[in-house]
């Protein structure tokens, strides 16, 4: 009861103690002279207590303490083990219009180069049009109609290889490793009569970039950017606002009131769907002036994929929101959302290229779904059909974040 | 009793974790009342008053709060009831209009710029109406909450430590206004650190570490505390505070500026120490009627803090 109105003072353990305690006053007077000499001096034991009281506060901030160990290592598994330059192991779909040795020999040595990972055929070039369109293959190769006869009758016909170049990295390695395959298959299967020794190659491959023909970087680059610039802005801004409102106690009079919890929620989260959706405008007008994007795809398909994405990452910055105990927190959650987004999402680094565990993971990143999205429309000519896929994974991750969120915030404070 | 309890519930209980901050706790408020609300730090008034008001469920216990169950109603009791926080909890960065027009939306008010500009009136701060709530001194600070949770006429006003930081003479306008509210059939529900506010109250309940020590009417706690209590004067009151200590019959010794508050239950030992040190004729004795302070003082020291041996409060919220 130290603050009460007159001045009180009752007698306690602690007042006995400091009488006796007056006793050895003297002691410890001379004690302080003698130190007064050296006040000015730097002290290892004020400097000491200050360390040890910074240690104990790191260890009580759980979540600061984890994100300083937590961060560096996920940084180093993700660069280490996910990341990779050369990616390897590309979807690649084939369309046989021969089934001679030779076709074979090129499709085995294509596979053991290890950059290509035949899933199946197609049929058709509109086929697999489509299947490069909606990003289920990296590549696909065309083998012509009477490719093994057209070569014995030394005609030189032409494998058509049609990459996927909206993402240049993904399909440089690949595509310069090709000449090499060609030449172990002709090698390995035409020998006798039909080996040429040093004249022209009796066959060319031609490597076709759809999509992005000059393999621009910034051609892949700024689409995704949009996915970004959404994911950080969208999770820390909705983050930090529903927890400030906590932090400054007003969360307690708020939740006082009648007010229902969807009320806060949705009141709070739809000024940020208007910021998302000034960012999307500026964004679309800066890739089209600045960088020269092209917009091939349908405007349908777009809005309905940068909405479902706005609101999953509302939705994910509601649930950092019940989960961080002030702003710094809730920043630091946030910068954690996105540092997958960047580098397991496909939008850094090709994302066929990463190893399956990082696959597995990425595909629980809204950006890497949104990525494909917008790829898909701005640069593949997309419509609603070539995104539909993405656009379910994408509600799939809102009703799990948002009954996670749900679940977390409730109407009380217990 | 025969008046209507605004507040009745039995055995309140709140646990966070292993900790119990509230302990089978027990209130009946009748209507219009001013009741106290005692009790150190952490003692667990803060989390009785947002049980009562709907924003805890309670882990244990029921009853009403205006005629609503506490546990399936509180959506019901929100409509009815004010609850100013311990902490300024409106907006900063609003201006004082914009606050009360927020909280008047909040409860579906009708008339509401009429309602607003009103209390604008009232509070005197029609003229200043577009500055930020954040620029407000303290006192003005706690003016303006108690006008926002009174912007939609609750029957109970839940007041948690509303004068903290205020100065004199805001408190006891602050009180004023209390009293003109229960005047006019509003239960009043205010926790305090204060004595001198206590002694306003019309009953008081003292909780110290989740437990309930006693409640009553403010008149009658004393007595049923029941302390001898001896006022002492005179020169060197420190060294005499010490020796006191250990006289038989003695159980508590204040200090309330130049004087010394002795006290004790068993009066014939207390009486005849006091007797004995009367005859050094070192000091003025004089019996004194034992007031709330000593009262408190006594229930404080006979509390034990179960919180005392725990961890940190890392994960409390």
């Amino acid at each position: 009861m130290s603050d009460t109105g007159t001045t009180e003072r009752s007698v306690t353990k602690a007042d006995v103690l400091r009488a006796r305690a007056m006793a050895a006053g003297e002691a410890r007077r001379a004690e302080r002279e003698a130190s007064k000499a050296k006040s000015g001096r730097f002290s290892f034991r004020r400097f000491g207590a200050v360390l040890y009281k910074e240690f104990i506060q790191m260890r009580r901030d759980r979540i600061t303490f984890g994100m300083m160990i937590g961060l560096p290592l996920v940084q180093l598994f993700l660069f280490g083990f996910a990341i990779n330059a050369d990616p390897r192991h590309l979807p690649t779909l084939v369309e046989m219009g021969d089934n001679g040795p030779l076709s074979r020999a090129v499709i085995a040595g294509m596979e053991q180069s290890g950059y290509f990972d035949f899933r199946g055929q197609v049929m058709g070039s509109a086929a697999g049009e489509e299947a490069l369109r909606r990003g289920e293959a990296n590549f696909v190769v065309v083998i012509p109609q009477d490719f093994e006869r057209d070569v014995v009758r030394g005609r030189a016909p032409e494998i058509l290889i049609a990459a996927d170049a909206s993402d240049p990295s993904a399909v440089g390695g690949a595509a310069a490793a090709l000449a090499g395959i060609v030449n172990v298959a002709i090698r390995e299967t035409l020998t006798g009569p039909l080996a040429t020794a040093s004249g022209a190659p009796p066959f060319s491959v031609a490597v076709h970039r759809e999509y992005n023909p000059e393999g621009k970087t910034s051609t892949n680059i700024v689409p995704g950017l949009l996915a970004i610039i959404l994911s950080m802005t969208m999770v820390m801004i909705t983050a930090v606002a529903i927890v400030k409102e906590s932090e400054r106690g007003t969360m307690e009079m708020l939740i006082a009131t009648p007010v229902r919890p969807f009320e806060v929620m949705l009141g709070k989260i739809l000024p940020y769907v208007f910021v998302g959706y000034v960012q999307t405008l500026v964004f679309v007008l800066a890739s089209r002036a600045i960088f020269g994007v092209p917009f091939e795809g349908s405007w349908g398909a777009f809005f309905l994929g940068f909405n479902l994405f706005i609101v999953v990452n509302l939705a994910l910055g509601f649930l950092i929101s019940t989960a961080a105990r002030n702003q710094m927190q809730a920043m630091q959650l946030s910068f954690f959302t996105i540092l997958p987004s960047i580098l397991l999402s496909g939008f850094m680094f090709p994302f066929a290229g990463m190893p399956g565990w990082a696959q597995f993971i990425g595909q629980a990143v809204p950006a890497t779904h949104f990525l494909r999205v917008i790829r898909a429309v701005m640069l593949k000519g997309g419509d609603i059909a070539d995104v539909a896929a993405e656009c379910g994974a994408l509600v799939i991750i809102l009703v799990v974040i948002s009954a996670a969120a749900m679940h977390r915030y409730r109407q009380t404070l217990d | 009793m025969n008046e209507v309890l605004v507040i009745d519930v039995k055995g309140l209980t709140k646990r966070f974790g292993e900790r119990t901050v509230v302990d089978h706790f027990d209130i009946r408020v009748p209507k219009g009342a001013i009741y106290g609300f005692l009790g150190p730090n952490g003692s667990g008034k803060t989390t009785t008053i947002r049980m009562l008001c709907g924003l805890l469920t309670p882990d244990e216990g029921d009853g009403t709060c205006l005629g609503f169950d506490v546990r399936r109603q509180a959506d019901r009791i929100k409509e009815e009831v004010g609850y100013m926080t311990q902490k300024f909890s409106y907006y900063e960065d609003l201006t004082i209009r914009e606050n009360l027009d927020f909280v008047a939306r909040m409860y579906r008010l009708s008339k509401r710029k009429q309602r607003v500009d009103q209390a604008l009136e009232e509070l005197g701060l029609a003229d200043r109406s577009k500055q930020l709530a954040g620029s407000l001194s303290g006192g003005w600070k706690q003016r303006l909450a108690l006008a926002a949770c009174l912007l939609h006429e609750p029957q109970l006003l839940l007041l948690d430590e509303p004068t903290a930081g205020v100065d004199p003479k805001a408190r006891r306008d602050f009180w004023d206004e209390i009293r003109r509210l229960s005047a006019r059939g509003v239960t009043v529900l205010v926790s305090t650190h204060y004595m001198d506010e206590a002694v306003q109250c019309d009953f008081i309940t003292y909780i110290a570490y989740g437990k309930k020590l006693i409640d009553g009417r403010s008149s009658e706690i004393p007595a049923m505390v029941g302390l001898e209590t001896w006022r002492v004067e005179g020169p060197d009151l420190a060294a005499l505070e010490v020796r006191l200590k250990t006289e038989p019959g003695v159980e508590q010794v204040a200090r309330f500026g130049a004087v010394l508050h002795i006290s004790g239950t068993n009066k014939p030992l207390l009486n005849e120490t006091v007797e004995r040190l009367k005859a050094e004729g070192t000091h003025r004795w004089s019996l004194q009627v034992a007031g709330l302070e000593e009262a408190f003082i006594y229930l404080m020291a006979g509390a034990r803090d179960n919180f005392a041996t725990d961890t940190p409060p890392e994960i409390a919220a």
